[in-house]
């Protein structure tokens, strides 16, 4: 790997740039991810109302759980770039390699781009509505609360710093797949299945039955969500971020070098098949 | 030492054949029959920096496959192959820091950015050192006349603006080899020549080692001194444009035009030569003439002399063959042989 990351930043930026164009589909995306975030805090509110065991979140850490997930839905690693699978389609992947740079960095840096993009646009409307309009209109209670302390924002930050990074490692691995299977659509039924439900997303993962929290708390895809959202929230407790953000790093730092290895396959099968 | 040296280079792909109809489609979950192709069959040839390259062959013939192995993006089944020293596809990411690849099938620049946001993405993904980029830029931008391209997305530009984008943003980290793949295909005439001339330029003044390959004649006629044919993987011939004209067969064409039709008719071929030795057709249009001949049987001056004891023409030229027919006449020739 080079040192000077000049060329990767450019490439994330312009990548970036391009998909800000796409207004159209960030405010469709606004509107129904709107309409499942409330679907989920009515079922969500209803079993709480109705459970009389204690929980092992509080209903306003779950509130703040579900928007978070909306606004950052776009992040995690649910779909491939229909961009990339073009290029894997029609053989233009190929011509990545007459630039002078690592294969494994370039695309990780357009993976970056494209899974960055869409929960800014969609992000922030999404706060802005779940956390200053619903207080204004007399919904306060199914708003989302600030941050639970200092600590927690900068944990939170940091976390979803890294869980940018392992959502990236995660795409990428579906984009290298994409080498041997070329069509994709596979890649986006398996992956979106497994990110929603492991990640947190459909049901968060501390609502799962004791007997799963074992395997859950060790799987990579909670750090997609259940790990950044908890800390915000202050469910995760100040001693245990740091432990949690280790967590994550190590999964990405496995999944960079597993998708590193596919990756120097896949090269060898695309030069020697061609474009 | 040449810049490109290429020595018994080899491709062969393995394909899945798939059998006809559904029950075919069928098998061939269970079983598959793999068939080799020989897209290249162990080619050798050398080029020299500064070298202006023609690289011509049927469709199939395997001039992608060299370019790009060349380019490093494709490795060769055997065979090897040095450019300035590197193996292109060992030394990938040092090799393709120095040359500049244009398809004309398909852009390498960015669709949805503007041009110039393009030309400042390669800067960093090649590291281009400010100072030189700027001067890079403005002159591909000037010679190329872009100014007025620069701000629009490269989706949205003609061909032909998309072509002279595209042979810029490969210029513009300096590099000492470019490889040019059908840069004028789907070109109108002004694009075309905007094109050769530039290319022209790149390589007499920068002295660019370029190796081009295309359909079209004009373009090897227009910039090329050496010529490689390449038919079912194999080079045929390596020359000059002139020997490949005459390796095939040595003929001129002259061209007469007399006042009127009347006086045309009299000229045939009986009349020009006792034995019609040397001369291979003659055609009438009108009041033209056009008369095939071999320069070596039937000297120029001869056939010319022949014709005025004929009649006065108004005006008379000579015209070399079509390179066209050329080459077409050195496929067919080439086929005849491998069947």
């Amino acid at each position: 790997m080079s040192p000077d990351i000049r060329p990767l930043v450019a490439v994330v930026s312009a990548r970036y740039r391009t998909l800000l164009q796409y207004r159209a589909a960030a405010f469709a995306g606004f509107a129904t991810q709107l309409f499942w975030g409330s679907i989920r805090l009515m079922i969500l509110a209803a079993f709480f109302a109705a459970t009389t065991e204690p929980q092992p979140m509080d209903l306003p850490q779950i509130v703040a759980y579900v928007w978070l997930g909306q606004a950052l839905l776009g992040m995690l690693p649910w779909n491939v770039d229909a961009d990339f699978r073009e290029q894997v389609r029609d053989g233009t992947v190929a011509y990545d390699l007459l630039r002078p740079l690592d294969l494994y960095s370039y695309w990780f840096g357009r993976t970056l781009a494209f899974r960055v993009a869409a929960p800014t646009l969609r992000g922030i409307p999404m706060v802005l509505f779940s956390m200053v309009l619903l207080p204004l209109v007399g919904l306060g209670d199914w708003a989302l609360i600030p941050p639970a302390h200092a600590v927690a924002f900068a944990g939170f930050v940091a976390s979803l710093v890294l869980a940018a990074m392992l959502a990236t490692a995660i795409t990428l691995l579906a984009h290298i797949s994409l080498l041997w299977t070329i069509s994709g659509v596979g890649m986006d039924r398996v992956l979106t299945g497994l990110v929603t439900v492991f990640s947190g997303l459909t049901v968060p993962l501390p609502l799962f039955p004791d007997w799963l929290q074992p395997f859950l708390n060790w799987q990579p895809f909670r750090g997609l969500a259940d790990v950044p959202y908890r800390i915000y929230s202050g469910n995760i407790p100040s001693a245990e971020i740091a432990g949690e953000l280790v967590f994550v790093f190590v999964w990405t730092i496995a999944l960079v070098l597993l998708g590193r290895l596919i990756l120097l396959r896949g090269v060898r099968r695309m030069v020697v098949q061609g474009g | 030492m040449p810049q490109i040296e290429v020595r018994g280079l080899a491709k062969t792909f393995r394909v899945a054949e798939r059998l006809p109809g559904l029950a075919g489609a069928f098998r061939g979950l269970f079983h598959r029959r793999m068939r080799d192709v020989h897209a290249l069959g162990g080619v050798d040839f050398d080029i020299e920096r500064g070298e202006l390259v023609g690289y011509i062959g049927p469709n199939g013939a395997g001039k992608s496959t060299t370019i790009k192995i060349l380019a490093g993006i494709l490795n060769p089944t055997a065979g090897t192959c040095r450019v300035d020293g590197l193996t292109p596809w060992r030394d990938r990411r040092r090799h393709v820091a120095h040359i500049g690849v244009v398809f004309g099938q398909r852009t390498q620049l960015w669709w949805d950015l503007p041009v110039i946001e393009s030309f400042d993405l390669l800067r960093d993904i090649y590291r281009i050192p400010a100072a030189a980029y700027r001067d890079n830029r403005d002159r591909l931008i000037a010679l190329m006349d872009l100014e007025p391209l620069l701000d629009v997305p490269v989706r949205q530009l003609s061909l032909g603006q998309r072509m002279r984008s595209d042979l810029a943003a490969a210029l513009l980290h300096g590099p000492s080899l470019l490889f040019l793949d059908e840069p004028t295909i789907g070109l109108d005439a002004v694009s075309k020549l905007a094109i050769r001339d530039f290319v022209r330029e790149l390589n007499r003044e920068a002295q660019v080692t370029v190796l081009l390959t295309t359909h079209d004649m004009d373009d090897i006629e227009a910039l090329c001194e050496r010529v490689m044919v390449i038919g079912n993987g194999r080079i045929l011939v390596d020359t000059s444009v002139d020997g490949l004209r005459r390796r095939v067969r040595n003929e001129r064409i002259l061209v007469v035009d007399y006042d009127s039709a009347g006086e045309a008719a009299t000229v045939d071929a009986p009349a020009l030569v006792a034995e019609g030795e040397g001369v291979r057709s003659v055609e009438r249009d009108a009041s033209r003439v056009r008369i095939a001949f071999d320069p070596d049987r039937l000297p120029a001056a001869t056939l010319i002399g022949q014709l005025l004891a004929l009649g006065t023409p108004h005006d008379l030229f000579i015209e070399h063959p079509p390179i066209e027919q050329t080459v077409a006449e050195l496929y067919a020739e080439h086929d005849m042989r491998e069947r």
